[in-house]
């Protein structure tokens, strides 16, 4: 057997053999091994360097709250960075490498940063590269840079999936150690919905990695019992490799359950499901972590936490060094001692800081070879372990606003102040830090609770076991010796960085930790808060509950990216609306641009033509002359009715809808409060109580949310009654000088002569023999023009119809593009005008707006600044040299004037190239624009490069009088 | 956020679209003389109280209902839920 350090005993599968990689290294290991216990077992001490100085480091903690071992897992697109090695489970063919060195593992180039170590302390980023200024951005920046940070990225779209998920049970149960387990089976017995969750594959926390007894058997079988009677209750949900990472509102829990980690195959399966838990109760029994002592040396591979060491020899068998000594503060690193020895391992010393003896330097530059006392004694180890006490996971507990208490019996901090609502700490967590107390008042606690949900059946009685001996002494600091001493070891914060910290006046425990990073990064401190605080107490002469703590927030522990986006990613971030139309577009040739989740035609392209200018004008020049044909499904319709739907109306737009004959249209502009427009469209009045409203497509789902605030908070008693449907019908805008006589063959049964049938009307009617239709007699392109509704369903048959029937005038499908380039020749106002800071006087509808009722946005229309003098106004520019392009959000400016903001007159708000006048043109705001016709200004734009000259004209390019429309 | 919706139960607030303060409600009359003050009060003036606001959500996804919930700014518990047509109903608005 090649794993020179497993010892007997502990929950692993011996009988099978598993082989992994690390570092190109082919090692064995058991089902049951986490890759640190495996790495441990193989003699492999040395697996990473720390993140600033690049020193040797090993595996610290046998858990999440592993601060060095951290590897990068998988090749490929599938490579993930920064993972613990504590926490991951070996499979057959894991590949692991180490990170953040330069060269090998073993000798890494970048371990200059560590002689280097007087220059990169706390904050030296804003000390020592200030000089020379101009250095900073072309030399320390990018070296600092490069050098910075921990692991790598793959630089590729993550391969896995992810899913989100739902949960709703009685009693939430936060981590299965034996708190969570007893808690766990009274609440399950007394009959109430549990899910009990757990980060580790394997539940029973603590007591897989001690040897205590539990009800007469080792606590670690007595654990396997338990899971073994949870599991077959149907009212219990058992969730193992399932990190609850936050407490959010009114119950619900974020939880990350680890789905196909530990396999080499996903089979399909999402990698992670992240879990929404809906809960009525929650029971935190999330335990306590370890926490190391500051001496000289102490970061060194084979340094450990003594927990963590009795975890590698009791649960997986491994035994981390051949001559361990331990170093403590109280009793619990004692036993660390019982235990190796047990296993047959050597202790070297059992050094008591209680007593006076203190760890103040360690030697062994790759793995610790010896640890020297400040009596002066020399104890030759490879292993050294470390317990300062234990420090309550209260993390939960105040991701709202508890804000967690000192308790000087145990030196450490528990839950404290207002816990989120419906939780209840117990066990190490709630610092009930010994066995028997923590089983009996986890049994009780949830007893009650299940009892208070109404749950009463008999819940037993709670697992017998003995109170450990338990005493501690706060000696956080050794300090003696001259050596660096760290403190936080992923961050690589030594005492003196806190010390450095409090000198500067860093004193507030928040600034301590954004000055030195103490605290953050993928282990969030879990070892090292403790002791980065009671230094800074030591430097400011105060107790450690005066200096106070910082607060933890979501998540405990690193959730991915991926596993919060979940399925919407790509082109799942958010459904893609197709108009009814699209199938049929696809197959004419259209190009797309996405308008909001919509997919429009933007325009359609005919063989030969080399670029989009070339449909677009083509489609343009067909529509002017002939007919063109496009779907502007897209468009908002809301149905409106009721038997005061046209007063409802009134108070809605800001002109008059109160007289609407039956079978007419009016463009109608909507205003926001404040007196700026906010959205135009038309509204059709089919019957006396029933309207079908159009708003733009970017505002289809706000104005309806208005017109809903409007008819139930504004005007509750109109009887008035709103639907949505724009996915409804599919409708087409028809246009150009034929489009009467198409329609007139399409429309069944309907005069639509001028007479019959005149510009602005509307009827209910049915198309190719019995469709039923809408129509409308509108117009955005300013020519003759028809908007013609068919139910969504028949979209697709309705263009196919209409491209038959229309072959005979030519009939042509115009896109996105080609309709701009037409409004912008009538002049009509879209999206690039209406920016959310136009009123109706600048777009020349003043006239329009009602002074005679109350609307919205009446009350402020004649505010100083939409009413001085010199306000800006709708105009038309065109070059001067027809052979110029305009550029749109180029500035006006009189000839002669500066380029200077004071002298500023406008901008051009839009261009296009018009094909009927054969030259470019704009629209644009203009101070005074209305009265300036015929003048020339220079249109500037620094940013595109543009000086040209434009004379200012009607933003009507063509048909000033409206005639082709009304024709 | 779980919003107890009066007339489908509890709801997730992912359901809902929020607006903000339920003043929003008490739209004064548009129309006349010296109209404006009261206006520029409704539009842009709002209290921000650490503690009880009685706040105006959208159940867009949902039954399309305004509501007026109370909640504590501080701790996000939710005290009321009505709906805002009743809500408006008892400040005297009509048609």
């Amino acid at each position: 057997m090649n794993q020179p350090n497993r010892v007997d005993g502990g929950q692993i599968d011996r009988a099978t053999t598993l082989k992994f990689q690390f570092n190109e290294r082919w090692l064995t290991a058991h089902p049951g091994d986490t890759l640190a216990s495996a790495l441990l077992a193989n003699g492999v001490r040395l697996v990473g360097r720390s993140f600033k100085y690049h020193r040797p480091r090993g595996i610290f903690s046998a858990g999440s709250e592993e601060p060095n071992a951290l590897v990068q897992l998988h090749k490929g697109a599938a490579l993930e960075p920064n993972t613990r090695a504590t926490t991951v489970e070996v499979f057959d063919g894991l590949y692991a490498t180490s990170q953040n060195h330069r060269g090998s593992l073993e000798h890494d180039f970048l371990a200059v940063n560590d002689l280097l170590s007087p220059l990169l302390s706390a904050g030296f980023y804003y000390k020592t590269f200030m000089w020379p200024r101009a250095f900073w951005e072309k030399v320390y920046e990018p070296v600092i840079r490069s050098a910075a940070g921990l692991g790598r990225l793959s630089g590729k779209p993550d391969p896995d999936e992810y899913d989100h998920g739902y949960l709703h049970c009685d009693v939430l149960i936060i981590g299965a150690g034996p708190a969570g387990l007893a808690a766990a089976l009274a609440a399950g017995r007394a009959g109430a919905r549990v899910i009990l969750a757990d980060e580790d594959f394997r539940m029973g926390g603590r007591l897989n990695g001690e040897t205590y007894d539990v009800g007469g058997i080792a606590g670690a079988d007595w654990a396997r019992s338990a899971v073994t009677e949870l599991t077959s209750m149907n009212n219990v949900r058992m969730m193992a490799r399932t990190t609850v990472y936050g407490a959010y509102d009114h119950g619900i829990y974020g939880a990350l359950e680890r789905m196909t980690d530990h396999r080499a195959d996903s089979g399909d399966k999402p990698r992670h499901v992240l879990w929404r838990v809906y809960s009525k109760r929650a029971i935190l029994c999330a335990g306590a972590t370890e926490r190391s002592m500051a001496f000289g040396n102490n970061d060194r591979p084979g340094v450990m936490l003594a927990g963590a060491v009795r975890t590698y020899v009791n649960r997986f068998g491994v035994a981390p060094g051949r001559k361990v000594a331990v170093f403590t503060n109280n009793n619990d690193g004692l036993r660390t001692a019982d235990d190796l020895r047990a296993k047959g391992v050597d202790i070297s010393a059992v050094i008591d800081a209680r007593k006076g003896e203190f760890v103040v330097n360690t030697t062994g530059r790759k793995g610790l070879k010896s640890v020297q006392l400040n009596t002066g004694r020399k104890i030759e180890t490879d292993c050294l372990a470390v317990s300062g006490g234990w420090s309550p996971n209260v993390h939960l507990s105040s991701h709202h606003r508890g804000r967690p208490t000192w308790r000087e019996d145990i030196a450490g901090f528990v839950p404290g102040g207002e816990l989120p609502p419906g939780m209840t700490v117990v066990g190490a967590a709630a610092g009930t830090l010994t066995l028997a107390s923590t089983l009996s008042e986890a049994h009780e606690t949830a007893t009650r609770i299940a009892m208070d949900l109404g749950k009463s059946r008999a819940t037993g009685e709670a697992p017998k076991a003995r109170d450990e001996d338990f005493s501690t002494a706060p000696i956080w600091h050794i300090n003696e010796g001259k050596n660096r001493a760290w403190v936080d070891l992923q961050n690589d914060v030594t005492t003196k960085d806190v010390t450095q910290s409090h000198r500067e006046g860093f004193r507030s425990v928040e600034h301590l930790k954004r000055y030195t990073t103490l605290g953050m990064a993928t282990d969030q401190g879990k070892t090292s808060n403790m002791l980065g605080l009671a230094v800074m107490a030591e430097a400011s002469g105060k107790t450690i509950p005066e200096t106070g703590t910082t607060i933890f927030r979501p998540p405990y522990s690193p959730v991915p990216i991926g596993a919060f986006a979940g399925r919407a990613r790509g082109k799942n971030f958010r459904p893609t609306r197709l108009t009814p139309s699209h199938a049929w577009a696809s197959e004419s040739g259209a190009s797309f641009v996405e308008t909001g989740a919509w997919l429009r035609a933007e325009w359609y392209t005919r063989p030969g033509e080399k670029g989009w200018r070339d449909s677009v004008d083509r489609e343009v020049k067909a529509t002017r002359t002939a007919v063109g044909i496009c779907d502007v499904t897209t468009l908002g319709k809301i149905d409106i009715q009721g038997r005061d739907a046209a007063e409802f109306l009134n108070k809605i737009y800001a002109n008059a809808f109160l007289k609407l004959p039956v079978g007419k249209v009016r463009y109608g502009l909507m205003l926001r409060e404040d007196g700026t427009v906010y959205d135009d469209g038309t509204t059709a009045r089919l019957s006396d109580t029933h309207f079908v409203m159009t708003t733009t497509t970017a505002n289809a789902v706000l104005v309806f949310r208005n017109l809903e605030f409007a008819r139930q908070c504004l005007w509750p008693d109109l009887d008035v009654h709103l639907i949505s449907t724009t996915d409804a019908w599919a409708q087409f805008s028809v246009a150009g000088p034929k489009s009467r006589a198409l329609m007139q063959k399409v429309v069944d049964d309907l005069d639509l002569s001028n007479d019959a049938f005149p510009f602005m009307s509307c009827a209910a009617c049915t198309v190719f023999g019995g469709t039923s239709a809408r129509l409308f007699r509108i117009s955005f392109s300013g020519e003759l023009a028809y908007e013609i509704a068919v139910p969504a369903r028949y979209g697709d048959a309705m263009i196919r119809a209409m491209m038959a029937a229309g072959e005979e005038f030519n009939l042509t499908p115009y896109g996105t593009e080609a309709l701009g380039v037409m409004r912008i020749e009538k002049g009509h106002v879209a999206g690039n005008e209406l920016n959310g800071q136009t009123d109706a006087r600048m777009i020349g509808l003043d006239k329009m707006v009602s002074r005679k009722k109350d609307f919205i946005g009446a009350a402020l229309l004649d505010r100083p600044e939409q009413t001085r003098e010199d306000g800006l106004q709708l105009v038309g520019l065109r070059p001067v040299d027809a052979n110029v392009n305009l550029t749109a959000g180029a500035h006006f400016l009189s000839p002669g004037d500066p380029e200077d903001m004071a002298h500023d007159q406008g901008w051009m708000t839009s261009v296009a190239y018009s094909p009927e006048l054969g030259h470019s043109i704009g629209l644009g705001f203009l101070k005074r624009g209305r009265d300036r016709h015929g003048e020339t200004l220079r249109s500037f734009s620094p940013i595109r490069g543009q000086d040209v000259m434009v004379e200012v004209c009607s933003p009507h390019h063509i048909d000033p009088e409206g005639e082709r429309q009304r024709g | 956020m779980i919003i107890n919706h009066p007339l489908l139960g509890p709801r997730d607030a992912t359901e809902f679209v929020y607006l903000g303060d339920a003043s929003m409600i008490e739209r004064p009359n548009g129309f006349g003389e010296d109209v404006a003050d009261a206006m520029y009060e409704y539009v842009y003036l709002r209290d921000n109280p650490a503690g009880e606001h009685r706040e105006l959500w959208y159940h867009e996804q949902g039954d399309r209902s305004w509501l007026v919930v109370t909640r504590n700014t501080l701790t996000h518990e939710i005290t009321e839920v009505a709906l805002a047509r009743d809500v408006a109903r008892s400040k005297g608005r009509s048609k």
